[in-house]
């Protein structure tokens, strides 16, 4: 439970994994992204994902809504009227007529668009390995977490565990393949293994999602960041970049233009399990209390 | 100190997932509370030779933690996979533990409970029974002394979680569900013995509804703005309903407890119906928390301003 670096060098290594490759990971910019959803369809063939919904949500261009035990990639959609605060990115006239009256007035307000995908962050302490009592969340020899689904037997603990949303139990459809049982991104384990790159990031066509060595993509990303703050887009900004961070670092990370939670993102997410040992001696006190009561209640003659 | 108020999400949508529990999960906290505090009094009842008392709370605490256990795998989304539990026991996984503390506590109430049915057996069985009725103390003493972290990890369980209310109580939650547990357990005790022989369910009880109603108060003063969960919706009915039904048991119990069997089964039935609307005031809180992303967003962007401000 007691952590030597809450940071941890290696979560493969540190998990027990003897001899481990190179941590894995994902490096999705934000700021190439084009909103194909490529990623969502790629994931959903490779891994053989039912349907899970096909409802207009009437918000934006996103229909899939956030990741869930049947969507592992789901691209974020966010359409602002006024120009964009930096510049640097997409600005488009908006058509507010459909009559086509109302052009010339319709170009003054301009609008801009966010796009990103998101996916599970793969985090260096992950809350949902954690709490887990049956032992079928893992750690990859790759550093990701993985649920081995004959294991799971959907006590659901991880769900509410996860600090961004994105484990789930499925439901449904009845056919579908486990059903009852918590699903999330393997950052595709089986293609991994074989030395292939996972299926969102090879589909993904403006390299918007990049698969990577870990510490190479930390380097890229700063490296990509620089690069739009000196093009004068000084929104750019790295999440889950940081090791130091309230989950240890994400295996999956991103380049935002906005605040995360415009992205429907945790701004400063923690893994629970940092609070444990103050809760477990939170437990043993009342325990104490509990015991102490039931004896004094003996203790008075009738 | 006030949070702001504006927060930015994404159309409004949650960021982290509520639980995928139904109503099984707070009824599972409410029995294994009650079974807790049940094989507390069992074993007291036992060494201090109040036999009335130990029969009554070793036959309500194996009813209680069967029925318990009974709804803990029925939430499970794969039922017949309960005993994966048993895989691996994991230190930073409450369920786990809890798990653990469940499976050697069942049998051992099982056992005490079961002396009691050999006890008014027929003559010739009973010398069938004579190991239950030999083993019936050990293994009462021994769930009495599982039967602390059985009341109180469920709360850890709670607070281990991003689930916005449940986490901002993780400091208080075990000690509101150690004074639910010795409420329901107190009150039952009432209802199920005579007045004379009740004097240790009836402290208990009183114990239990001043430590569940302080640890409460205080709970709510250090959860934030997701304590105004537990003031709107179902979790203020079943809130103020369990404060209620506290206050109104709490003062039959002290005033009549010791003469009136009327007011002692009236007022031990309050008490045990005022730990359940806690459990489930509580769980339905953490849900509401979950579903509104301001719960998750307005307190970690103060977080990083007071950072930033610092």
């Amino acid at each position: 439970m007691r952590r030597e670096s809450f940071a941890a060098a290696d979560p493969a290594l540190d998990t027990g994994w003897t001899e481990a490759p190179p941590r894995k990971g994902f490096f999705t910019d934000g700021s190439i992204c084009i909103g194909c959803k490529a990623c969502e369809v790629a994931c959903k063939e490779w891994n053989g994902i039912p349907e899970d919904g096909l409802s207009m949500l009437g918000m934006s261009y996103d229909n899939t809504g956030a990741l869930g035990a049947s969507t592992w990639r789901h691209v974020a959609f966010i359409e602002r009227r006024g120009p964009s605060r930096s510049g640097g990115f997409t600005a488009l006239p908006m058509v507010t007529d459909i009559s086509g009256n109302d052009h010339a007035a319709a170009v003054d307000t301009a609008m801009h668009w966010l796009m990103s995908s998101d996916v599970c962050k793969h985090c260096t302490n992950a809350a949902c390995l954690d709490v887990c009592p049956t032992g079928s969340l893992m750690r990859t020899e790759f550093g990701t977490v993985v649920i081995q689904a004959e294991i799971c037997n959907g006590c659901g603990y991880c769900v509410p565990a996860c600090p961004f949303g994105v484990i789930e139990r499925r439901e449904g459809p009845a056919d579908a393949r486990n059903v009852g049982v918590a699903q999330k991104c393997t950052l595709c384990y089986d293609r991994l293994s074989e030395g292939m790159t996972p299926a969102c990031a090879q589909a993904c066509p403006t390299q918007s999602i990049q698969f990577g060595d870990l510490d190479e993509l930390r380097d890229r990303a700063e490296r990509r960041v620089a690069e739009l703050h000196a093009h004068g887009v000084t929104d750019a900004r790295l999440y889950g970049a940081d090791p130091n961070d309230g989950i240890g670092g994400a295996g999956a990370f991103f380049l935002l233009l906005d605040e995360p939670e415009v992205y429907g993102l945790p701004p400063d997410p923690v893994v629970t399990t940092r609070d444990l040992p103050e809760m477990w001696r939170a437990a043993a006190l009342a325990g104490a209390a509990l015991l102490a009561g039931a004896a004094a209640a003996f203790l008075r003659s009738r | 100190m006030v949070p702001d108020a504006t927060f930015t999400s994404y159309y409004g949508r949650p960021v982290v997932k509520a639980s995928p529990w139904k109503n099984d999960i707070p009824a599972y906290f409410f029995l294994g509370g009650l079974a807790a505090g049940s094989s507390l009094l069992a074993a007291g009842a036992d060494i201090t030779g109040r036999q009335e008392l130990r029969r009554a709370m070793r036959i309500c605490a194996l009813v209680s933690v069967t029925a318990g256990t009974a709804a803990l795998i029925h939430d499970l989304g794969k039922p017949s996979r309960f005993l994966n539990m048993l895989r691996v026991a994991k230190p930073t996984s409450p369920m786990s533990v809890g798990t653990w503390i469940l499976t050697a506590f069942g049998p051992m109430v099982g056992i005490a409970a079961s002396a009691e049915v050999a006890a008014v057996l027929p003559r010739p069985l009973q010398a069938l029974a004579r190991p239950v009725t030999v083993a019936a103390r050990p293994a009462g003493l021994l769930a009495a002394a599982l039967a602390p972290g059985l009341a109180s990890y469920t709360g850890v369980l709670l607070g281990d979680t991003a689930t916005p209310a449940w986490h901002a109580a993780h400091r208080e939650l075990p000690f509101v569900f150690a004074g639910s547990a010795a409420m329901a357990a107190g009150g039952l005790g009432m209802m199920g013995t005579s007045v004379a022989q009740a004097g240790p369910a009836r402290r208990l009880a009183i114990g239990g509804v001043l430590l569940d109603v302080l640890a409460e108060r205080r709970m709510e003063g250090s959860m934030g703005i997701s304590a105004e969960t537990l003031r709107v919706g179902r979790a203020r009915l079943l809130m103020r309903t369990s404060r209620a039904l506290a206050a109104g048991g709490l003062a039959g119990t002290i005033a009549l407890g010791r003469r009136s069997r009327l007011v002692s089964l009236l007022s031990g039935g309050a008490l045990v119906a005022a730990s359940a609307c806690t459990r489930f005031a509580i769980f339905e809180a953490g849900q509401t928390s979950a579903r509104d992303p301001r719960y998750t967003v307005a307190p970690q962007r103060e977080r990083i301003d007071t950072r930033i401000g610092q």
